[in-house]
């Protein structure tokens, strides 16, 4: 497992330009994440929030600016040097990326197979112990093409935490997944965050769920970044920003109102 | 008008090198991974395995049906034409010869790349759209060597024994028509095939070809997969350019074999 004292610094992106082809994704996008907090990362469709995530993973590379995670300067980092900070980082695809070749157990084992030293009985507890957190313990033997989409997404975000990361990194992990699961997988995102110190990135277009456990909230919007608490964010009263929230919730003025004894 | 026609044509012409060059150093760089994780643990060995069956095991029916019937063809055609000199004596040398030197391991690295090299190339691709080589990547562990390395190594170790079944069934393919059907004798059929095929320079000249050609499509079709465009457009082109590419090259390095080494 890996030991969560070797990160001390935070995520910090400054100044970060990304462009798809000619459309451009991020233009000077500057935010940073404190170390043991729950970040949620909001916008609309194509703001580029999975593009901010995989600029963290170092499976972009930014066209201009900076990205530093784990202490290491990712744009000008190594495959290698990279592999090392991915150490510290467990990732959930929006799609899962399960390797289809395996059966779910397989897939939830292979990164303590490649990188731990534990017996497969171990392996085997430990495995059976992340399906049971998220709600899959019968599952082990199936392969990803024998499950749902929601059931796909929580099997591979067994996979991203069975190694106890300090970051972690979820693309849409309440997507596609019924209110019961909505509120256990959040449980455990929380729960994890609690035990283990854990760095939380969350891409999510549930604001229910992100007001409930954001510590921040980015809001991804022009290629740029608008972060605060929840309440920094209300009382910013940000056009953009309660334009969403308010589509999202329903009525004009329910994000102002959301405040008002809702618990965060 | 006209220098500026013939400036864009040059430009091009430039690109197009520059662009050339630029694939040739990518595919370098990907073998010497591929070949720095083949001598290095952890080996996978499971993994090369499964690989192995789907390269080798799988395209064994194609290889033994196609080997049988060019050996027929062969045997047929060259009955006709020897006989006109009056050497059908000689059919057995011929198809033999043939089959060991130059159709054995070119066919079998053509049908190996259509079945098992277009499959490999498919399928990571379409690991390259479902994030599942990120996904590798996420979890620290190099796609190359858990994805690419099995594969190409699979296709080096496969081609040869696919070859060898393949020239089998053509030599049966040929000894039935010659000797069957159009009423050669047996036994001087096989003397002068036997009298005619040299182990050290035919058989082993065979066994390098087909592993050369084995480690091409193995190189060609993960390559191309890997470096893949992220779409169902990009699984596509992969599956074509494997075929393209690794037929014209094993039908090219073929020809620089022959002439360099004679076999």
């Amino acid at each position: 497992m890996n030991q969560p004292t070797s990160i001390e610094e935070r995520i910090h992106l400054q100044d970060v330009y990304v462009s798809r082809g000619t459309r451009e994704v991020f233009r000077g996008l500057s935010c940073r994440f404190a170390r043991g907090r729950i970040a949620v990362v909001m916008g609309g469709s194509g703001a580029g929030k999975s593009t901010l995530l995989r600029l963290v993973g170092g499976l972009v590379a930014p066209d201009g600016g900076s990205v530093r995670v784990a202490g290491t300067q990712i744009e000008a980092a190594s495959e290698r040097e990279l592999f090392r900070v991915r150490d510290h980082i467990g990732m959930l695809f929006q799609e899962g990326a399960l390797l289809d070749s395996l059966t779910v157990f397989q897939n939830v084992a292979l990164p303590l197979q490649e990188h731990t030293r534990l017996s497969e009985s171990d392996i085997a507890a430990e495995v059976q112990r992340r399906l049971q957190a998220v709600g899959l313990p019968e599952t082990g033997p199936l392969y990803p093409r024998e499950l749902s989409g929601g059931m796909l997404r929580r099997a591979a975000l067994a996979r991203a935490i069975v190694t106890d990361p300090e970051i972690l990194l979820c693309d849409e992990p309440f997507s596609g997944l019924d209110p019961l699961n909505v509120q256990r997988i959040e449980r455990l995102l929380v729960e994890l965050n609690q035990r283990l110190g854990l760095t939380l990135l969350v891409t999510s277009h549930h604001v229910p769920s992100a007001l409930r456990m954001a510590d921040e909230i980015v809001f991804l919007t022009d290629g740029r970044a608008i972060s605060g608490s929840p309440d920094a964010l209300r009382a910013l009263g940000d056009p953009r920003v309660e334009a969403f929230f308010d589509a999202e919730l329903g009525a004009p003025g329910r994000f102002a109102a959301s405040g008002v004894g809702a618990g965060g | 008008m006209i220098y500026s026609q013939l400036q864009e044509r040059v430009q091009g012409l430039g690109r197009g090198c520059l662009d050339a060059v630029l694939a040739l150093g990518r595919i370098s760089v990907f073998v010497a991974a591929v070949a720095a994780h083949a001598v290095r643990p952890p080996w996978r060995f499971r993994r090369l395995v499964d690989e192995v069956f789907d390269v080798g095991v799988l395209s064994v029916a194609i290889v033994c049906l196609s080997g049988a019937t060019v050996g027929a063809v062969l045997g047929l055609q060259g009955y006709v034409t020897l006989s006109r000199f009056g050497a059908a004596n000689s059919l057995g040398a011929v198809v033999g010869l043939v089959l060991v030197r130059e159709l054995g391991p070119v066919l079998t690295a053509l049908l190996v790349t259509g079945r098992a090299g277009s499959a490999m190339a498919a399928e990571i691709a379409s690991m390259v759209t479902t994030n599942q080589i990120d996904g590798l990547r996420m979890m620290s562990i190099d796609p190359v060597d858990f994805v690419a390395r099995p594969k190409a190594l699979a296709m080096l170790f496969a081609m040869p024994m696919l070859n060898a079944l393949f020239i089998v069934f053509a030599l049966f393919g040929g000894y039935v028509v010659g000797v069957e059907l159009l009423g050669v004798d047996g036994g001087t059929y096989v003397t002068s095939m036997e009298e005619s095929i040299d182990l050290r320079n035919d058989v082993a000249g065979t066994l390098l070809k087909s592993l050369v050609f084995g480690a091409l499509v193995g190189a060609i079709a993960t390559y191309r997969g890997y470096t893949s465009e992220p779409t169902a457009a990009g699984v596509s082109a992969a599956t074509t350019g494997t075929v393209v590419t690794a037929s014209v090259a094993v039908l090219v390095v073929d020809y620089m074999i022959t002439a360099l080494w004679g076999v």
